[in-house]
């Protein structure tokens, strides 16, 4: 092995990574060995039928979920062996989230869900409440800070989640299915603000998509089929200007 | 990490202000019932209490008859005592203080145009020192007004106010029945006794006065005794039993036809008494109590869902399970200790305004104050804190998934 140049350690290594759902006759592989490594800077969509894993596995990623079998490091620790407050402090200091279903708090306000992962993260007020207010314009929801989840269409609520995310300058950003929910232009801006994100401040992006249209902003598209990867290509991301 | 707890928890107790109001409203019930009955069960046994000092200390009554009030045949049937009953008692039990020999009839009393209703009680100058009965105003029956039975009264203070109004009743004459009589003295007032009579309704006289003047016989009714302090009423009472049976000649093992009364033996039945009630008002705060306790619990056990997601949703942004377990401590215990302030000032005012209405004293019970208020809050910390405890320990996709 001597003389051989060193791979940079990945910011993901996943392998033989398995998620088994429930016991005996009920039970649903998930996931069956999923096998996946993403550098820092990677920008990735993962896409793939519905119920083939995805969601399941960007869970995982996330350090939200636990899995059945195999190993997940991140760079370079293996994740299994954290307490759960050391994966707490991995999701505040290093993740971003965007849940397929939003996942705000109700009865809260847009600034006041966008500020929480800032105030586990011990940011002044003030401060917080600056980098709330421009984290809700980058998604274009200015003017709408004070508005609850329940006064948001579901495509300004998905904003808001995706505002929560990026509000801390993670270093790795997980969206699941992020433009789900939004029309064509708007859309447009979400993947023009994830290629910034990803361009300029080198966030790492894996997100989970079925629009082919979306899949062409990133750099490398991995698909999913029954709980297993179909596929991992790298892609010529398009731009639309 | 305790500041932005803190803030997170009053936000939270802010965001659902009809949790929020129905947890307070649960403790608040709990505590205020509990203090508010307390209160008032308490302030009935002080009153019993005052009342039984009000009746004299070491008090024994001598009844003839058999039984308990000393009514009924027996009474009728049974001997009259004599002065020299009386003065037997003074003279061969030890431990006694003062001996009043007295009689009672009702009559009408007189004076210009007021006219009004009352007892006569014919005794000597003991009585007052017997019952422990302070003068208002001017003296005792002296010596030779007892041994004359003059025509002299005191006035209890009902009695004075009656016919006087605000008029000093000293050396005006009375009209008893027939007997016209010179008023020498009042009597401080007693007020109520425990069984709700006015006691400072009666007019005293000198006993010969009554016995030859109103009821036209030398009977002595009852005799009225009381033991000096440290003396023990028990052994005061054996030995006016047996020096009675004794002089009225009751065959050994043959009930007596006289009864001895000790006050205390009435007065430690309506303590007893009063006790059952407390209790009974206790167990009707104890059910408030538990009301308010269930009251809280379904309101955690119905957000625990939605608390759980909540709680989901923090720990995936970041937080620590125990970030989330201060803040829901903290929101627990601040409402917990909001109820509690309210319930407790509730209660006290209800007990206030109850103890008043119904002429009692007002007693604080600090230990049910803190006992009441220790329960809700512990209901309340239980039921909010634990579920989120759960939660808090789940993967954050599960907290999330929760249903
Ligand atoms: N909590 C769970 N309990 C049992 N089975 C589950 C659970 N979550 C997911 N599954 C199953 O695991 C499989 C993968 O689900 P997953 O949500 O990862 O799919 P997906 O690829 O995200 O689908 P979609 O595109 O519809 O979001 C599905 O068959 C699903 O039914
Ligand atoms: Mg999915």
């Amino acid at each position: 092995m001597t003389g051989m140049p060193s791979a940079p350690t990945p910011i993901i290594d996943l392998s033989q990574v398995t998620k088994i759902y429930g016991h005996g006759a009920g039970e649903v592989r998930a996931l069956r060995g999923i096998d996946l490594r993403i550098n820092a800077g990677e920008f990735i969509a993962v896409m793939g039928p519905s119920g083939s894993g995805k969601s399941t596995c960007m869970n995982v990623l996330g350090c939200l979920d636990t899995p059945t079998g195999g190993t997940y490091k991140f760079l370079g620790v293996p994740v299994g062996n954290m307490s759960p407050d050391q994966r707490a402090l991995l999701r505040r200091n290093y993740l971003g989230f965007v849940f397929q279903g939003f996942n705000l708090l109700s009865r809260t306000t847009a600034l006041e869900n966008v500020e929480l992962p800032l105030v586990y993260r011990h940011v002044p007020k003030e401060q917080r409440r600056a980098l709330a207010r421009k984290a809700l314009q980058e998604v274009g929801l200015g003017g709408r800070e004070t508005h609850v989840p329940s006064q948001l269409s579901g495509g300004q609520q998905q904003r808001v989640a995706i505002a929560r995310a990026i509000v801390t300058q993670p270093q790795v950003l997980f969206a699941d299915e992020p433009t789900g929910n939004l029309d064509t232009a708007t859309s447009v801006e979400i993947m023009k603000l994830l290629t910034s994100l990803n361009e300029q401040r080198g966030i790492t992006i894996a997100m989970v998509t079925h629009e082919p249209d979306i899949a062409g902003w990133t750099r490398r598209i991995v698909r999913f089929r029954d709980g297993y990867i179909e596929s991992d290509q790298i892609n010529e991301p398009v731009r639309e200007l | 990490m305790f500041g932005n707890a803190i803030i997170l928890a009053l936000r939270e107790i802010r965001r659902n202000v009809l949790r929020s109001t129905l947890t307070i409203l649960g403790i608040v019930i709990g505590v205020g019932a509990v203090i508010t009955m307390v209160t008032i069960g308490e302030g009935a046994t002080a009153q019993v209490q005052q009342d039984i000092q009000k009746l004299g200390s070491n008090l024994l009554q001598v009844f003839r008859g058999q039984g308990f009030g000393g009514g009924g045949g027996a009474r009728s049937s049974a001997p009259p005592f004599s002065m020299e009953d009386v003065n037997a008692i003074k003279n061969e039990v030890a431990g006694v203080r003062a001996v009043a020999p007295t009689i009672g009839t009702g009559t009408q009393a007189i004076y210009g145009n007021s006219n009004w209703s009352t007892q006569v009680q014919g005794t000597d100058d003991q009585y007052i020192s017997v019952r422990d009965w302070p003068l208002a105003s001017g003296r005792n029956f002296s010596e030779s007004e007892l041994r004359a039975g003059a025509a002299v009264c005191i006035l209890g203070a009902t009695v004075q106010r009656e016919l006087f109004g605000s008029e000093d009743p000293l050396g005006a004459n009375v009209r008893l029945g027939k007997l016209s009589c010179q008023v020498i003295g009042t009597l401080t007032s007693k007020g109520q006794s425990g069984f709700g009579q006015d006691q400072d309704d009666l007019v005293v006289l000198p006993l010969r006065t009554v016995q030859r003047r109103i009821v036209g016989n030398a009977d002595v009714n009852s005799i009225m005794v009381s033991a000096r302090d440290g003396v023990s009423t028990e052994k005061v009472q054996a030995d006016l039993e047996s020096l009675l049976r004794e002089r009225r000649k009751v065959r050994p093992g043959a009930d007596p036809d006289f009864n001895v009364r000790d006050l205390k033996e009435i007065s430690s039945a309506m303590t007893q008494t009063t006790r059952v009630l407390t209790s009974l008002l206790a167990a009707v705060a104890a059910v408030s109590l538990l009301v308010g306790g269930v009251g809280i619990m379904n309101i955690m056990l119905v957000s625990v869902t939605e608390r759980t997601r909540e709680i989901g949703t923090r720990l995936a942004v970041g937080a620590m399970a125990r970030d989330v377990l201060l803040q829901f401590l903290i929101e627990a215990v601040t409402l917990a200790a909001f109820g509690g302030i309210i319930g407790i000032a509730l209660g006290l005012s209800a007990g206030a305004l109850a103890t008043h209405a119904f002429h009692v004293p007002f007693v604080l019970n600090v230990g049910i104050v803190m006992l009441s208020f220790a329960f809700s809050a512990a209901v309340g910390i239980i039921f909010g804190y634990f579920p989120a405890r759960r939660a808090a320990q789940l993967d954050p996709i599960e907290a999330l998934r929760h249903e």
